[in-house]
């Protein structure tokens, strides 16, 4: 084996120790948790989505090619993510800082289009005091829109530490946690998606 | 150890998880595509739109839980697949005995539908309470 | 508007206590904190303090800080009782007032609130830290510095709910906080907003420490100790971080979903604009009756320590105890609605949830008889603990048939919200949730301190609390019975119920006796402690991990991280040197210890910040609270050096430092 090859297999090791270790077993319980945060926002959507208050419901209020664009976006978003993850285990550190630029810059992208939406909607008189309705719709997409700006942080302190530090034991395991959570947020979309904006156009 | 310790290993590594992780990405588009269209350009009609969409979701979760997060391909003892699958018993409690819980409250409280109610409170509001 | 409503919000001198009741206990509040502020300054003890207690990530440590704030938080919230009793025993007379109405709602919310998250949680999680990782073999829990961030969070909250008497006082809302009471349009003060605060931050630390003490169960014990051979305490532990985990971020969404309401003028649960009130019933149940079972649940596992310890035999039907605490769990999620059955649902929906809920006292029954079969043909060691423990029997007992009368649906429309339900709930979380601390902390106190409390004093504590419990609550079985209304302070004198509350108010006293007896006994074991050395480190024959330590444990726990080859492997070891097999000689390795670190304390006071900011409608403060808590994680975890090391030769030397197998030089 060449000597690039023996430091490939040092790092992919990493990322499946990182992937396998007791922190990334935290942090995935700690996504469980999350789970069941946006489980009760989502019931509580779902019991609320026709307290419109004589207002506007979704068929009224939600663009639908916009919001199929912000899902392409963090879908691509998270695509790029693993292809990070994946940097990481052949210990392409350029290519890894490249790929959290890209992810930031899509989750920036899709951050933008949903505050976009909601300035609109604030702006027409539908704000979250007009309706429950209203009421659990932001609170709902806004948790989503808070934690993908925590991820946005956390890609801006990954990036600083592998700069600094490059593609050590404690980055690559920071690196499988974001991805963890970059992904878990994906998935929350999907049902964001299909609950609050299919349905609600139906 | 420290965590800026240089990494060591001793196995081999394939080039196969850049294709799976292609595959789970074209999937989820061409399930969201598909979601979307069935709603938008009503391809379905009726209580079949609802099941179309969520089985759509259903199935992206499971693509990206397989090719994006790698669920269930760890080793013994699955921990993350015993968390998840508890989580998914839990939040399927929560959320049906919610929905059971609500629809049969008002159902037998107002004997009106949310938007009846709605513009009974609405009524009510202006009149003072 | 002025800078000084920007800087400080809606606080203004106003928000001090108005009535004499609340200022008397400020006025001692804040002079008790200088004199405390004061000795530390005097002699000198700041250091020492932040050094060894403040910015530890020791579990122990962590652990003896939770109980000493819980029992802080246990004399607050048994004077909200008395007050409580002070007032109905007055009220029911001839409707006079010891304290206002106002005062009166803000004192039984306070009274709920503290007991159940400060002091039964405290207690709880104390416990759990100090004896979790001993007696998994282990050296700490999985994330050290975590369960410090927990600690002070927990603190945090705490100091929020104290600050409410100071100003600006706190919820009238209850300890569950019910809208439309709890909007703004009833409420529009600070009060409610302490309440949501308050848990809000004490509940995120609740949650880390559920994820700390999972990943510490799953990925930490000793090399050897399959689940299956670990001690009923530690399953306990597990299925209570289930618990914890699936039923917290309920209680975030929910009492966030009212913070916005109150905050941002939304209509989650307000009267219209189409709020749905019963949504939050529903969902804070949902979070409220897995919580229950989140006190108890250890305490369960407590008793099954300290009854095979007492008893000097293994505990009976060990498999049928791990898949009876799996049984509560998963039914403790299905039972919540019969804390609301008379609020509108129909009778489908109320027959499920009155079956399950008297299912669930099934496997409640299998504990208790496993617990009595496991008693039978032991020997005996009647020390304070096994009294909790048959106070406990009786107590916990009665209250669960309460529990499962209530679970009719059409004998709780006759006392639901009645003092018959005041009376259960009492008696299941203080027969079963109190009693089971005590006994814990009266069992591994000598494994911690290294020396046993006084035994006199812990049994006449253990005598007054068992009679003043039935003295102080069975009236109230027979007041619900008879129609009176929970939280109400005054009942009409032509109801004749005065006698009742007075024998009530009685009991209360004779609880408070206890209180003294035991606060004395830790007074008089303190100075007596030379005499009550735990030389041996093993003071009851115990038969798990921790008990081969030396007492009091040292900071690392074991010197050589023990295999287990059985359950009770502790007991297994002592047999076998009975026997004539000796351990052998320990191989020393060296050590990695967590550094100590103040993030913990900084991370909970910037949380402390966002708490009081949004209650005080501060906004910077509560910017600057978010802003510091995100750079201080951003901080910690940047920092790879948070480690230190022990060499084997010093820990060989640490080892025989101590009064143990290689001290004393015993292998074979």
């Amino acid at each position: 084996m060449s000597k690039t090859d023996s430091i490939a297999v040092e790092h992919l090791d990493a990322v499946e120790t990182a992937r396998h270790g007791t922190t990334a077993l935290g942090f995935w319980i700690y996504l469980m948790t999350d789970c069941i945060l946006f489980a009760s926002l989502f019931a509580t959507f779902a019991v609320l989505r026709g307290a419109t208050y004589g207002g506007p419901s979704g068929k009224e209020l939600f663009g639908m090619p916009f919001v199929l664009t912000e899902t392409l976006i963090l879908l691509t978003s998270s695509f790029v993510c693993g292809l990070v993850l994946l940097g990481a285990k052949y210990n392409r550190t350029k290519l890894v800082i490249l790929g959290l630029i890209i992810t930031f810059l899509l989750g920036a992208a899709f951050l933008t289009l949903e505050l976009t939406e909601f300035t609109h909607l604030v702006q027409d008189g539908h704000s979250w005091r007009a309706s429950a309705f209203l009421s659990a719709f932001f609170t709902l997409v806004g948790t989503h829109g808070a934690h993908i700006s925590m991820g946005l942080i956390w890609i801006i302190v990954m990036i600083g530490q592998i700069l600094k530090k490059g593609l050590v034991k404690g980055t690559i395991r920071r690196l499988t946690l974001f991805s963890l959570f970059w992904h878990f947020l994906d998935i929350v979309w999907i049902f964001i998606f299909t609950v609050v904006y299919l349905m609600g156009v139906l | 150890m420290k965590e800026d310790a240089p990494v060591i290993s001793k196995q081999p590594v394939g080039p196969a998880t850049v294709w799976s992780l292609t595959l789970g990405f074209v999937l989820a588009v061409g399930l969201t595509l598909a979601a979307y269209f069935v709603v938008v350009d009503h391809w379905l009609y009726g209580v079949w739109v609802v099941v179309a969409i969520v089985a759509l979701a259903v199935a992206q979760l499971l693509v990206q839980l397989i090719f994006f997060l790698h669920l269930g391909r760890e080793g013994k003892p699955r921990w993350n697949l015993a968390a998840f699958f508890f989580m998914l018993i839990f939040l399927f409690i929560i959320i049906a005995g919610s929905l059971w819980i609500m629809y049969n409250l008002n159902y037998n409280m107002i004997q009106m539908s949310p938007q009846q109610m709605d513009s009974y409170m609405k009524q009510q509001s202006n009149a003072g309470f | 508007m002025s800078l000084l409503d920007v800087v400080f919000g809606r606080l203004t001198f106003n928000a001090l206590p108005h009535d004499l009741v609340t200022q008397v206990a400020v006025v001692g509040i804040v002079l008790l904190g200088i004199a405390i502020i004061g000795a530390l300054f005097y002699f000198k003890k700041w250091t020492w303090l932040w050094k060894n207690w403040l910015t530890t990530l020791d579990a122990k440590k962590i652990g003896v800080m939770y109980i000493i704030v819980a029992v802080i938080m246990l004399l607050r919230g048994v004077s909200d009782a008395l007050m409580i009793r002070a007032q109905q025993v007055v009220g029911a007379g001839d409707g006079g007032k010891f304290i206002s109405s106002d005062t009166f709602q803000q004192v039984f919310s306070a009274h709920g609130t503290i007991m159940i998250f400060f002091v039964a949680m405290g207690l709880m999680f104390g416990l759990i830290n100090l004896v979790l990782p001993l007696m998994l073999g282990t050296r700490d829990v999985a994330f050290p510095f975590m369960n410090s961030v927990s600690f002070w969070l927990f603190t945090a909250g705490m100091i929020l709910v104290n600050a409410s008497l100071m100003l600006g006082g706190f919820s009238p809302g209850g300890w569950l906080g019910y809208p439309p009471l709890t909007e703004l349009a009833y409420s529009p003060g600070p009060g409610v907003d302490y309440w949501i605060w308050a848990l809000q931050i004490a509940g995120v630390g609740s949650l880390l420490s559920g994820i700390n003490f999972l990943t510490t169960i799953l990925c930490k014990r000793a090399k050897g100790m399959t689940m299956m051979k670990m001690p009923i305490f530690a399953w306990s532990v597990l299925v209570t971080t289930l618990l914890i985990i699936f039923a917290f971020p309920i209680l975030t969404a929910t009492l966030g979903m009212l913070g916005l309401d109150r905050l941002m003028g939304m209509h989650f649960f307000t009267s219209g604009f189409g709020g749905n009130p019963m949504m939050y019933i529903n969902l804070i149940w949902a979070w409220g009756h897995p919580e229950v079972y989140i006190l108890i649940l250890p305490a369960f596992g407590i008793f099954s320590e300290v009854v095979a310890t007492y008893s000097q035999k293994r505990l009976f039907g060990y498999k049928t105890m791990v898949l009876a605490l799996f049984g509560i769990t998963f039914l403790s999620f299905v039972v919540w609605l019969h804390h609301f059955f008379t609020m509108g649902a129909g009778a489908d929906v109320n027959a499920f949830f009155g079956i399950t809920t008297m299912i669930i006292a099934i496997p409640t029954g299998v504990k208790i008889f496993n617990w009595l079969f496991t008693m039978f043909r032991g020997r005996i060691n009647f020390k304070t603990p096994m009294f909790w423990f048959f106070s406990f029997v009786v107590t916990f007992t009665i209250g669960g048939v309460t529990g499962v009368l209530m679970a009719v649906p059409a004998i709780d429309f006759q006392i639901h919200n009645s003092l018959f339900l005041v009376a259960h709930f009492h008696n299941v979380i203080i027969g079963g949730v109190v009693f089971g601390y005590f006994a814990g902390i009266t069992y591994w106190f000598p494994k911690i301190f290294g020396f046993t409390l006084n035994e006199r004093l812990g049994r006449y504590a253990a005598y007054c609390w068992a009679i003043g419990f039935l003295v102080a609550f069975l009236p109230l079985y027979a007041l619900g019975l008879m129609g009176a209304t929970r939280r109400l302070d005054h009942y009409d004198p032509s109801t004749g119920w005065q006698g009742l509350f007075i024998v009530a108010g009685v009991g209360v006293v004779i609880i408070c006796l206890g209180i003294f007896f035991q606060l004395l006994q830790l007074a008089v074991s303190i100075w007596q402690r030379k005499k009550n050395l735990d030389i041996t480190g093993d003071p009851w024959n115990g038969r798990t991990l921790e008990w081969s330590v030396p007492s009091p444990a040292p900071f690392y726990n074991f010197a050589v991280l023990p295999v287990v080859h059985s359950r009770d492997p502790f007991w297994e070891q002592k047999e076998a040197a009975k026997a004539g097999h000796h351990p052998a000689r320990p191989v020393y390795v060296d050590v990695h210890l967590p550094k100590n670190s103040g993030f913990g304390v900084i991370i909970a006071a910037f949380a402390f910040m966002v708490g009081f900011g949004l209650i005080w409608h501060m906004w910077w403060l509560a910017i600057v609270g978010v802003i510091g808590v995100i750079v201080c994680v951003i901080i910690r975890t940047s920092d790879d050096d948070t480690e230190y090391t022990i060499s084997a030769a010093e820990m060989e030397r640490l080892d025989h430092g101590h009064n143990t197998y290689a001290a004393k030089e015993q292998y074979a």
